[in-house]
């Protein structure tokens, strides 16, 4: 049904900023950006693995960038070193373990800037059912996690107090962003995820009084930045990934003009204070 | 769900036996007995770093004790307010959507609750937007709005000016009075503890002592601890105020004098002799006892 691969490109793209837009809210409310980084340059790592050992690739994907989030978790709770410190250990140790791997397999040849920056174009019908079903199966679980994440963004211990379970709730939010990270990778690239989560949902929270319109928000810009990225890469036929992020730029840039009704302006104002309490 | 329960209905809410808790190898507080009872309400005092919110997170289950035992009613319903809460700007909230965050309450109940804590106006306000104490406002109405069992309130009047004070603590006997839930409170200042206090717990690392405000405040640990003067102005918020404002301006105080101010540089009280004492209760430069009704006569016998 999808013959054209531009038609295709549109599809899985929207489709996959539609799924990263509230894992993006999450990600920028809880200051993640570099840890969503960390999980995404270790995908790498699991492409060197997939070709070691011949597993899926998707699958090898996600199973590194969990297991490297545990890790995250597992090295916070002792302590020694400091979060930020951590996230740059793990971060640059996978990405450079995985090429050197890459470059010991001297029987495979691979695209590396195919998986740094991804290939939206090259995207096939399977990969189509992959994202929508993956991303499908994420919001719904996102749907669930709602309330018990959204509490312990706020505050852990007044989620616990009351009956959440914020731990068990971050562990889930990790294996999704695992997922989303192993889906998007075809897509917009290693280097490029975390801008997809970040940027739309940044946008998003000049137009949004609420968490959950914001959710909506940062879907609905991610979209029209797949759209119009892809657009302006035939249009000037520069890379796709890049293209799709240059456009969420914009779109962010215009966001922050001050012609905008409502509560922007009160919020522009607040982010130079940077909040308070 | 019924919430009016008789307030001596048997089992204690929460029970902590001997609990201690354990950081990097200190511990931050050990030894620590007292039970809550439904309609109880019990207060925690001490210095700074005295384990205070320690031990609350201990009874309520946020922290496992590292020695000793923390027993909760099954299925104990907690409203809790943090001693510091801070919202990312980046996340849009107001205070009405505050309210539901941890559990979907009825409309009705988050208006009552909005309006008993005086800040339904804000209903649609950002929380950001809110000064300190119609913050500590908004989370207290969150917090009562889920009809706990056990209330858990950590410095619940801090940046609340004083007459906010004084309508809070009043709010929080009658939330007591309606619904007969437990309360657990935690008081941002040493020597003042509300009224309708059932147990004053004093911690310093350990419980130092503990009774009704009365016993506290005459025991001899407390008087090492913060002094003998300390003790004698462990102060109640009352209904019963100990001086009244006339309409000229001036105030007449509970002894028949009236003054221009409530300040003990007036010349009501005599506390500038003694401020030598005070100077860690209360930076704000207007002295407590001027206001607030201590319970044994500081103007006898220590002046």
């Amino acid at each position: 049904m999808f013959d054209d691969f531009f038609t295709r490109a549109l599809v899985a793209g929207i489709g996959l900023a539609i799924t990263v837009g509230p894992l993006g809210c999450f990600v920028i409310w809880r200051r993640m950006a570099y840890f969503g980084d960390t999980m995404a340059h270790s995908a790498l790592l699991g492409v060197a693995l997939s070709l070691l050992f011949d597993l899926n690739l998707m699958l090898a994907v996600f199973i590194v960038a969990a297991a490297v989030s545990l890790l995250l978790l597992l090295l916070q709770r002792r302590g020694a070193l400091s979060t930020d410190a951590l996230l740059g250990i793990l971060s640059h140790s996978a990405l450079s373990i995985g090429l050197v791997m890459v470059a010991f397999m001297t029987w495979v040849r691979i695209d590396l800037v195919g998986f740094l920056f991804g290939d939206i174009l090259a995207v096939s019908e399977a990969d189509i059912d992959l994202v929508w079903g993956g991303g499908i199966l994420v919001l719904f679980a996102m749907v669930y996690l709602w309330r018990p994440l959204l509490a312990s963004t706020v505050n852990a211990e007044l989620a616990e107090a009351e009956g959440l379970q914020p731990e068990r709730t971050k562990l889930y939010f990790m294996l999704l962003m695992a997922l989303v990270i192993a889906i998007a990778m075809k897509i917009v690239g290693i280097l490029l995820i975390t801008s997809l989560l970040i940027i739309p949902a940044a946008t998003a929270r000049r137009f949004s009084s609420s968490p959950e319109i914001m959710a909506v928000m940062a879907s609905v810009i991610g979209a029209l930045a797949v759209t119009g990225g892809l657009f302006g890469s035939l249009h000037f036929d520069t890379p796709s990934g890049p293209s799709i992020v240059v456009a969420a730029l914009c779109l962010f840039v215009v966001s922050l003009l001050p012609f905008w009704p409502g509560r922007s302006s009160e919020t522009a104002i607040h982010s130079i204070h940077g909040g308070h309490h | 769900m019924l919430n009016i329960r008789p307030p001596q209905d048997a089992a204690p809410l929460v029970t902590l036996a001997n609990a201690g808790v354990r950081r990097n190898g200190r511990w931050l507080v050990r030894g620590v007995d007292f039970s809550i009872a439904r309609g109880e309400i019990v207060t925690l005092i001490g210095p700074n770093g005295s384990g205070k919110s320690t031990t609350a997170k201990a009874a309520i289950g946020v922290l496992k004790p590292d020695e000793g035992h923390v027993s909760r009613l099954a299925g104990l319903r907690v409203g809790y307010v943090p001693q510091k809460l801070s919202i990312d700007w980046t996340l849009p909230l107001t205070v009405e959507r505050l309210m539901t965050l941890t559990g979907p309450l009825s409309r009705t109940d988050i208006d009552t609750a909005l309006h008993s804590t005086g800040v339904a106006h804000l209903a649609r306000s950002e929380v950001q937007h809110l000064s300190g104490g119609e913050f500590q406002r908004a989370l207290l109405a969150r917090a009562i709005a889920r009809k706990p069992d056990l209330l858990v309130l950590d410095e619940p009047v801090q940046g609340v000016d004083f007459s906010g004070e004084i309508a809070l603590y009043d709010l929080i006997r009658q939330i007591r009075n309606r619904t007969g839930c437990g309360i657990l409170l935690i008081s941002h200042d040493l020597h003042v503890v509300m009224a309708e206090t059932d147990t004053v717990v004093c911690l310093n690392g350990h419980v130092c002592c503990r009774g009704t405000p009365q016993d506290v405040s005459r025991s001899p640990e407390y008087r090492k601890l913060f002094g003998g003067r300390a003790a004698d102005t462990l102060a109640v918020y009352s209904h019963h105020h100990d001086h009244t404002h006339l309409p000229d301006g001036r105030v007449l105080h509970a002894d028949g004098s009236v003054t221009e101010h409530c300040h003990p540089e007036d010349g009501h009280h005599h506390d500038h002799e003694h401020d030598d004492v005070h100077d860690h209760a209360d930076d704000c430069g207007c002295s407590h006892h001027s206001r607030l009704h201590g319970y044994d006569n500081k103007e006898s016998g220590h002046v």
